[in-house]
C-alpha cells in the first residue's frame, strides 16, 4: 500500500493535554491548552488570568508615589526598571528634571536589575532543559547582587527605591565598592557558563533551529525585547528613546538574525557582557548633585495623556497614564512586554514536538505576573 | 590481618551448609539454601539500594554548591532510614479507572528482572549465587524483562502522560540494548567464554580486559556507558521522567510502597551496568597490579565495591551536567552513530585478536 | 569524513562541560554556600537598612515622638496603619491639641513600601530588623505600636 492509502486505513486522534497551571519548573501559573498528535504539536492555546491581581484598577484610587510600589510586583524579576518607568512618566508630566546623580544611579542599579534577571534566565534555561545544577551556580551570582540591593534599598526583591523626584535615599557608602567587586566576580562566570552550557552539544542540538521567528512576525506581533532581537528586530528602547543616563555610555545593540532558540539564547548572553560595560563606564564617576527633587506632598498631574517606554529585561514596557487633573490617575495602563511575545507562541509551536515547546518557552522567558498584571 | 578472623564467615557458610544437608533430605535441603540465599541478597540489596540514594543526593548536592542531607545522623546516614520508613508507610492511591490487575503487577517486574540479575555476579572467588557458564548472555536475557514493567505501568495508570512517558521509555530500552549487547559482545571476543569467573581469571594472568583489547576496548567501554546509562533511564536520556516536562512519566500514579519499588529499580539496575562495566572491563575483583591477592574474601569485595562506586559516580556525573536529549535526537544517536561505531569496533577487535596483536 | 570530525568535537564539548563540574565537586567544601539556619541565628546580621517591620523606638522615660498627625496612615496604600487619636488638653501649653491614643500596625497587611517612614515629619517610625515574623495566630500580626502608658516627647512639633 502506498503512504497515502495507508494514512486513509488508519485513523488517529489528536490528544488534548492540559500543561496546566500547576506544573513542576514551569515559568508561573500559565496554563497552556495543547492539541497534540502522538508527539507533533497541532495547536497551542494559553489560557491566562490566574495570578490576575487588577493593578490597573488598585492604581486609580492611589497617590503616583504609591502606584511605585504596585509595579514592584508586576514583573519581579526587574522591579527597579518598572519602578523607573512609573517615576519617568510622573516626572515627564510634572516636567521635572532629575539631577545626574539621579540618572546615572537609576542606569547603574536598572542595569544590575537586568543582570538578575539573566542569571535567573539563565539557570532556568538549563533546569527546563535537564542540566539541573545551572540552577545553583546562576543563584550564587544573583545572590552577590541581591546583597547589593539589600544594603542599599533594604529589599532584595521588591525594592521601591525610586519615587517620582529622584530616589528615596542616598546609596550607601559601600555600594561603589561591592559592585566593583561583583563585576570582577561575574567576568570570570560568565565563560563558566559558556563552558557549561553554550558550547555543550546536546544543548546546541536542542536549540538550534527550534522555534523560529522570522523579523516580519516578530515585528507584525509586536515581540521586543531579546525575543525581537534575536529575529533581527532592532527595538532596543535604549538606543531609539534615550532615557535616564543612556546617552553617555557606550553600548552596543545586540542583534543576531537566525531567530531560532539558540539566536534568543546568544542575545542575552551578549546583553549580559553590554550591561558589564555599562555599569564599568558609570561606575566610578557618579556625579554629586541632589536624590530627590523637591515635590509637593500631594501630587496632581497636568490634564492629558503621558506615555513612557524603557527596556525591561524582558522587552519594552510601556506605562500610559490619563489624568484628568486629580491626585488620583483617570487610568493607567502597562503594556507588557510578556503578552505580546506569548501572542507568537501559537504561531511558531504549530508542528514541533513537546520538547521543543519547552525549550522555546524557556528562551522566551515569560513571568506569567508581567502577562497577568 | 589475621586469617582466622577472615575465614570466619567462611566457616559460618559452611557449618550451616553442611547442618542443613545433614538433617533433610536432598531436594529440600538444596531448596531451603536456595531460599536462604535469596533472603540474604534480598536484604542486603534493599538496603544498598536505598544507600545509593542517599549517595546520589550527597554527590548532587556537592556537585551544585551544597551540602546534602547532613542532619540526621551522622553525614546524614539515617536519612535513608527515614526515607525508607517514609515509603513505607505511605498510603497507596490510586483513581478508580486503573486496570487493578496490571497497575499491582507492574512494579513486581522490574524489581524481579533486577534482583535476579544480581544473582549472578562473581563479588569474589567464594561469593557467588549462581555461577552458570552462559552468566552474561542470561544477564543480558534478563535485564531485558524489566521494560515490560514500565510498559504495563505506563498503561495500566489511565493517565495520558503516563502513557506518553512509558511508550517513550520502552522504544529507547529497546533501541539501547543492541548497543549494550554488541559491546559486550566485542569483549567476550577476548575472553573466549561467557562465565563471568572464568572472565575474571581470564584478567588475573592478563591484565585488564580494558588493557588487553587497547582500542577496540576503550572504544567499547565508551559505548557501553553510554548505552548503559540509556538502558537505566538516567539522564542524559531521562525524558521517560522528564520533571520539566510531563510531571513524573510512567510513575505518576504511583505511590507508596510501589514507587518505591521503581524507584529502587532504578538504582539497582545502575548497580548492574556497573557492576558489568567492572567486570568485563576493570578486572572485577581483583586489586591492580595483585597487591592483595591471596588474602581471601575480604579485601576482593572490598576492590569490587570501590570500582563499582567510581563507574557509579561516572554516571552520576553525567546525570548532574548534561541538558537531556529529545525523542528523535536518542534515536539517532542510536542508529546512526552507535550502532555502526559499534559493528566496526566488532570487526576490529576480530582483526586484533586475529593478528595476535593484544597485549 | 564530517562524520567523524561530528564525534569528536561532540565528545569535546561534553568533557569541557563535565570539567566544570568537577571542578566545583572538588572544591566542594569550601565552596558550598549553605547556611546551616536554625543553628546560626546569633551570627546573623542583617543589613542596616533592611525592611523587616516598623516600629517605634521608645526612649528611656517611656516617650514617643508621634504626634498623631496622621501622615504615614494617609500615605500607606492598603489601610495598614490606623491612628486612634483624640483631641485632649495638652499639659504643657494648656490648648487642646491632637494626642495619639494608639497606633495600629496591620503587618498582616503591610507590603513593606517605606512610604510611611519616609512621610512622617518627627522620625517617629523607624524599620526594625527581624525576619522571623510567623506567629500561630493571625491576631497577633495586629501589633500597638506605641507601648501602654507612654506620653509624646515633649516640644516635638517645632
Amino acid at each position: 500500500m502506498t503512504d497515502q492509502e495507508i494514512k486513509n486505513k488508519i485513523k488517529t486522534e489528536e490528544y488534548f493535554v492540559n500543561m496546566g497551571p500547576q506544573h513542576p519548573a514551569a515559568h508561573g501559573v500559565l496554563r497552556l491548552l495543547l492539541t497534540i498528535d502522538g508527539e507533533i504539536i497541532k495547536n497551542v492555546e494559553p489560557d491566562l488570568g490566574y495570578i490576575h491581581r487588577s493593578i490597573e484598577k488598585m492604581s486609580e484610587r492611589d497617590s503616583y508615589q504609591q502606584i511605585v510600589h504596585l509595579t514592584d510586583r508586576m514583573d519581579y524579576l526587574s522591579s527597579n526598571i518598572n519602578n523607573e518607568a512609573v517615576c519617568l512618566t510622573v516626572e515627564k508630566a510634572l516636567e521635572i528634571e532629575v539631577s545626574d546623580r539621579v540618572k546615572v544611579i537609576r542606569t547603574i542599579i536598572s542595569e544590575l536589575t537586568r543582570i538578575a534577571s539573566h542569571c535567573l534566565w539563565w539557570g532556568v534555561m538549563g533546569m527546563d532543559l535537564g542540566a539541573l545544577t545551572t540552577y545553583f551556580y546562576a543563584f550564587r551570582d544573583r545572590e552577590m547582587i541581591n546583597d547589593i540591593f539589600e544594603e542599599t534599598c533594604g529589599a532584595r526583591l521588591t525594592m521601591n527605591y525610586n519615587a517620582p523626584g529622584g530616589l528615596m535615599y542616598d546609596i550607601h557608602p559601600n555600594f561603589v565598592k561591592r559592585t566593583k567587586d561583583f563585576i570582577k566576580h561575574f567576568k570570570t562566570k560568565i565563560p563558566e557558563y559558556d563552558r557549561l552550557l553554550t558550547g555543550n552539544i546536546i544543548f546546541q542540538k536542542r536549540t538550534k533551529g527550534v522555534g523560529v521567528l522570522t523579523k516580519e512576525d516578530a515585528i507584525s506581533y509586536g515581540a521586543t525585547g531579546p525575543v525581537g532581537r534575536g529575529s533581527g528586530f532592532s527595538c532596543d528602547v535604549r538606543k531609539h528613546h534615550i532615557y535616564s543616563a543612556y546617552d553617555r555610555v557606550d553600548f552596543k545593540e545586540a542583534l543576531l538574525t537566525e531567530g531560532d532558540t539558540f539566536a534568543r539564547y546568544q542575545v542575552r548572553i551578549m546583553e549580559l557582557w553590554e550591561s558589564i560595560s555599562i555599569i564599568e563606564q558609570l561606575i566610578d564617576n557618579i556625579p554629586e548633585g541632589s536624590v530627590k527633587e523637591p515635590t509637593k506632598a500631594v501630587i496632581k498631574l497636568p490634564k492629558g495623556e503621558f506615555y513612557q517606554r524603557v527596556e525591561t529585561a524582558r522587552g519594552e514596557l510601556g506605562v500610559y497614564i490619563n489624568s484628568t487633573g486629580t491626585k488620583n490617575p483617570y487610568r493607567v495602563k502597562f503594556r507588557s512586554p510578556g503578552f505580546s511575545n506569548l501572542s507568537v507562541l501559537n504561531h511558531i509551536a504549530k508542528g514541533s514536538k513537546i520538547a521543543d515547546l519547552v525549550a522555546t518557552m524557556a528562551s522566551f522567558d515569560f513571568v506569567i505576573p508581567d502577562i497577568d498584571r | 590481618m589475621n586469617f582466622l578472623i577472615m575465614n570466619i564467615p567462611l566457616n559460618i557458610t559452611s557449618t550451616i551448609h553442611d547442618w542443613i544437608y545433614s538433617i533433610m533430605p536432598e531436594t529440600a535441603a538444596s531448596i531451603t539454601i536456595m531460599v536462604l540465599i535469596a533472603v540474604a541478597y534480598l536484604a542486603l540489596f534493599a538496603v544498598a539500594g536505598l544507600y545509593l540514594v542517599l549517595l546520589e543526593r550527597k554527590v548532587a548536592a556537592w556537585f551544585q554548591l551544597r551540602l546534602g542531607p547532613n542532619r540526621v545522623g551522622p553525614w546524614g546516614l539515617f536519612q535513608t532510614i527515614a526515607d525508607a520508613l517514609k515509603l513505607v508507610s505511605k498510603e497507596l492511591t490510586s483513581n478508580d479507572r486503573v486496570d487493578k490487575f496490571l497497575y499491582n503487577l507492574a512494579p513486581y517486574f522490574v524489581i524481579v528482572s533486577a534482583l535476579i540479575a544480581i544473582s549472578v555476579f562473581p563479588f569474589s572467588k567464594q561469593f557467588q549465587a549462581f555461577d552458570i557458564n552462559i552468566g552474561l548472555f542470561f544477564l543480558i536475557a534478563v535485564s531485558s524483562i524489566g521494560v515490560i514493567g514500565i510498559l504495563v505501568g505506563g498503561w495500566a495508570s489511565n493517565n495520558k502522560f503516563a502513557l506518553i512517558g512509558a511508550m517513550r521509555s520502552g522504544l529507547q530500552t529497546i533501541s539501547y540494548e543492541l548497543s549494550v549487547g554488541l559491546s559486550i559482545l566485542t569483549m567476550v571476543l577476548l575472553t573466549g567464554t561467557l562465565q563471568l569467573s572464568e572472565i575474571v581469571e581470564v584478567q588475573r594472568t592478563g591484565g585488564w580486559l580494558i588493557l588487553q583489547g587497547h582500542i577496540p576496548a576503550i572504544i567499547a567501554f565508551c559505548i557501553f556507558m553510554i548505552a548503559g546509562t540509556a538502558e537505566t533511564n538516567r539522564a542524559p536520556f531521562d525524558l521517560v521522567e522528564a520533571e520539566s516536562e510531563l510531571g513524573a512519566g510512567f510513575h505518576t500514579e504511583y505511590s507508596g510502597m510501589k514507587f518505591a519499588y521503581f524507584f529502587l529499580a532504578e538504582f539497582i539496575n545502575m548497580f548492574i551496568i556497573a557492576s558489568i562495566a567492572v567486570v568485563l572491563f576493570f578486572g572485577g575483583w581483583l586489586s591492580p597490579f595483585g597487591i592483595t591477592d591471596g588474602i581471601t574474601w575480604f579485601p576482593e569485595v572490598l576492590w569490587f565495591l570501590i570500582k563499582v562506586l567510581v563507574i557509579i559516580f561516572l554516571m552520576m556525573w553525567f546525570r548532574w551536567t548534561f541538558p537531556r536529549l529529545r525523542v528523535d535526537q536518542l534515536l539517532t544517536l542510536e542508529w546512526k552513530y552507535l550502532l555502526p561505531l559499534n559493528l566496526a569496533n566488532l570487526m576490529i577487535m576480530a582483526v586484533i585478536i586475529w593478528m595476535n596483536w593484544t597485549i | 569524513m564530517s562524520y567523524f570530525s561530528d564525534i569528536y568535537n561532540g565528545i569535546k564539548t561534553l568533557i569541557t562541560g563535565m570539567k566544570v563540574t568537577g571542578g566545583y565537586f572538588i572544591h566542594a567544601r569550601k565552596g558550598s554556600l549553605t547556611q546551616q539556619y536554625p543553628d546560626n541565628r546569633e551570627t546573623l546580621k542583617m543589613f542596616d537598612r533592611f525592611r523587616g517591620e516598623v516600629v517605634m523606638p521608645h526612649d528611656e522615660n517611656n516617650q514617643h515622638r508621634c504626634t498623631g498627625c496622621q501622615s504615614c496612615e494617609i500615605a500607606c496604600p492598603n489601610g495598614s496603619i490606623e491612628i486612634i487619636w483624640d483631641r485632649q488638653v495638652d499639659p504643657e501649653t494648656g490648648k487642646k491639641k491632637k494626642m495619639i491614643d494608639k497606633h495600629i500596625y496591620h503587618l498582616s497587611m503591610c507590603t513593606m513600601c517605606g512610604l510611611c517612614i519616609e512621610a512622617c515629619p518627627t522620625d517617629a517610625i523607624v524599620w526594625a530588623q527581624n525576619y522571623e515574623n510567623s506567629v500561630y495566630d493571625r491576631s497577633y500580626l495586629t501589633k500597638t505600636l506605641n507601648q501602654p502608658g507612654s506620653t509624646v516627647q515633649a516640644g516635638i512639633e517645632d
